[in-house]
């Protein structure tokens, strides 16, 4: 069995006692590169010990947002404090912040456990107990027996958990996140997402987790930040995100939405011959607006009669996705795969919204 | 294998047959190349290896014509040998110690925060090349204030000018192979300030470049003669020249052991950058 999949060992329960992270606060933060904005006035509170995303596609600024936290950025305006105090001017060696990189870290000339200990030795720690600490911290991510290894003798996977162990090791303030799971492949990515999660659930750190992959930030973090042109777009837990989508930038970005044009009667729109609540605010003074449904708001019934055709079937394990040409709109539906065989392509059906509310936003004009 | 495939070859079937002859055919194709690359290997090694040989067959003589290692005893009596090879040492170490100072946190520094300039430093290191030595050393002496055209480390100083594009193209290769940016920001992330960095994390990963590096720096020190001979210091290549000794065949023997020393000094880079480099994959 590959060191990948193993599991932390259950008894470490005494490498750390549990203690609270330091919150973190971005105030009104702006970072320009040449004519770019790469921060626009973000702003992001962070509890103590919460474990927050930052999600958005490339270029919206999270990955700024990490590193002028580190101290490897400087903002151009706005305050960053950790535990009350602003950082801005402090330097990234002084402010104890453990750091994962997307690409591997480690230092190719130490072995896994002068990798971990080398923040140690940085702080003075005598040679026994630093190296008793580190191979501590390694039993903590399942490398006890790696602990001699040089990184080229470790996978891609080990090699992240022993970037996590170095970033624990120094007890830091706030551990910071940047994409550390691209780099892998997706057994190893979803094995590791389980276990930092629980690391940090058991350590209790202050955690700023930097991803563009929606189901990492959405399995992993207490509260998910999507950023979007430099500034946060909505900050809200997983499951509120999901289902209460703050714009359609969030809505489209986070999970899979179809635009179905709609009819407005009062605070209700009608779709698929029902009539659905408006959820939340519907934009003001304009007329033509379009529902976004996820794909398991919409059931699929086959009729003869229908008005949508099935254009496209891709199966994705226990569900099965269709696409439903209907009335010049293209929607997305989930049926079980179980029940997938009566809906071949060009079979027609009728689709029926089983949502209590829907999402809408404005048309988008005609291209 | 071999059997089974002339078993088919003795049944007649014709493609098999074809396939055979074919790889019969590349085979002696393989083996016309490989005497090719033979001859060629023993070309080259014969045009270095037979005035080498001559040399030391010159070099190592009695006075009656026959070999003998005396000659090596008498290189250490001959005037003034020892005191240029001391002062050939001093201005070695000296220059590879001010340049790679000079250097490391210099190439660092580009390679982080203004990699653009690498063009720039590219174009610079590789004037001295251009420059001609006596150019460089006549517009020296005329800037240079009388304390410091006194000591022999002005000598030291030039060579670290000479030995720029060498040391400049080594680290610029061995950094090029490093990830770093990110060591570096794990590094202070860490806690780690720059001289530590340098240090700790950099310094080792560059270890076969610095290596190369400082090996190229000793090989143009104990090789330099117009600079060192126009400033009027007897370093080795000058003592070989001005020949305070009136047997030429000591003279020729301090030639080829320096030659000789400098081809083991950079069969052990070698190797050891090797070992370094399967050790990283």
């Amino acid at each position: 069995m590959s060191m990948d999949t193993q599991t932390p060992p259950s008894t470490m329960t005494d490498v750390s006692p549990p203690k609270t992270g330091a919150p973190v606060v971005f105030e009104n933060l702006t970072r320009r590169f040449g004519t770019t904005k790469a921060l626009d006035g973000f702003t992001l509170h962070i509890e103590p010990g919460e474990f927050v995303a930052l999600l958005g596609p490339s270029g919206c600024g999270k990955t700024t947002a990490l590193r002028v936290l580190a101290g490897f950025e400087r903002p151009d305006i706005g305050k960053v404090l950790v535990d009350g105090r602003d950082v801005v001017h402090v330097p990234a060696q002084k402010r104890d912040m453990g750091m994962v990189f997307q690409s591997y870290s480690l230092f190719p000339n130490m072995s896994a456990r002068d990798n971990v200990a080398f923040g140690l030795q940085l702080r003075h720690q005598r040679s026994t107990p630093r190296r008793a600490r580190a191979e501590e911290l390694l039993e903590l991510v399942g490398l006890a027996e790696h602990t001699t290894k040089y990184p080229h003798q470790l996978s891609g996977g080990q090699q992240q958990r022993v970037a996590l162990a170095r970033a624990l090791a120094i007890e830091p303030r706030v551990l910071l996140l940047d994409e550390p799971l691209s780099a892998l492949d997706a057994k190893v990515r979803a094995e590791l997402r389980d276990q930092i999660r629980a690391l940090q659930q058991r350590l209790m750190i202050t955690t700023v987790f930097v991803t563009h992959d929606q189901e990492e930030a959405l399995s992993m973090a207490d509260r998910v930040c999507v950023m979007s042109r430099g500034c946060a777009e909505q900050i809200a837990t997983p499951a509120e995100l999901y289902s209460r989508p703050s714009s359609e930038f969030v809505a489209q970005f986070v999970g899979i939405s179809s635009r179905v044009a709609v009819v407005r009667t009062g605070d209700s729109v009608a779709l698929f011959g029902r009539d659905l609540k408006i959820r939340g605010q519907a934009p003001e003074g304009v007329e033509s607006l379009d529902a976004l449904l996820r794909p398991e708001d919409v059931d699929v019934v086959v009729a003869s009669t229908g008005l949508g055709i099935i254009t496209h079937k891709s199966f994705l394990g226990a569900t099965t996705r269709l696409a439903i040409g209907i009335g010049g709109a293209a929607v997305k539906a989930d049926v079980l795969s179980s029940t997938a065989d009566v809906f071949e392509l060009g079979t027609r059906v009728d689709l029926v919204a089983n949502a209590r509310d829907v999402l809408v936003t404005a048309s988008r004009p005609a291209t | 294998m071999a059997s089974l495939e002339l078993g088919y070859v003795l049944e007649g079937d014709d493609e098999v047959m074809e396939t055979f002859s074919r790889s019969n055919s590349s085979k002696l194709w393989f083996r016309r190349v490989r005497w090719g690359r033979g001859t060629a290997l023993f070309l080259a090694a014969a045009y270095f290896i037979i005035p080498f040989y001559a040399a030391m067959q010159f070099s190592l003589q009695n006075k009656y014509g026959h070999f003998s290692l005396q000659p090596l005893t008498q290189i250490a009596q001959a005037p003034l040998f020892l005191s240029a090879l001391w002062l050939s040492t001093q201005l070695a170490i000296a220059t590879m110690a001010i340049v790679l100072i000079l250097m490391v946190p210099t190439m660092i520094y580009v390679h982080l925060r203004m990699p653009r300039f690498r063009r720039v430093m590219e174009v610079i290191t590789i004037l001295p090349i251009v420059i001609p030595p006596i150019v460089l050393i006549v517009g020296v002496d005329g800037v240079t204030p009388l304390w410091l055209k006194s000591s022999q480390y002005l000598l030291a100083l030039i060579y670290v000018v000479l030995a720029m594009p060498y040391v400049y193209r080594s680290l610029d290769a061995g950094l090029g192979a490093l990830d770093l940016k990110t060591l570096v920001e794990a590094a202070r992330s860490l806690g780690s300030g720059w001289v530590s960095i340098i240090w700790r994390v950099l310094v080792p990963n560059l270890r076969s470049a610095l290596l190369s590096a400082s090996v190229l720096t000793l090989a143009l020190v104990f090789g330099e003669f117009t600079i060192a001979s126009l400033d009027g210091w007897t370093t080795i290549p000058v003592w070989i020249y001005l020949a305070p000794t009136n047997n030429a065949r000591i003279n020729t023997l301090v030639a080829m052991m320096a030659l000789l020393a400098t081809c083991v000094v950079l069969m052990l880079i070698v190797s050891f950058d090797r070992k370094s480099h399967s050790r990283r994959n």
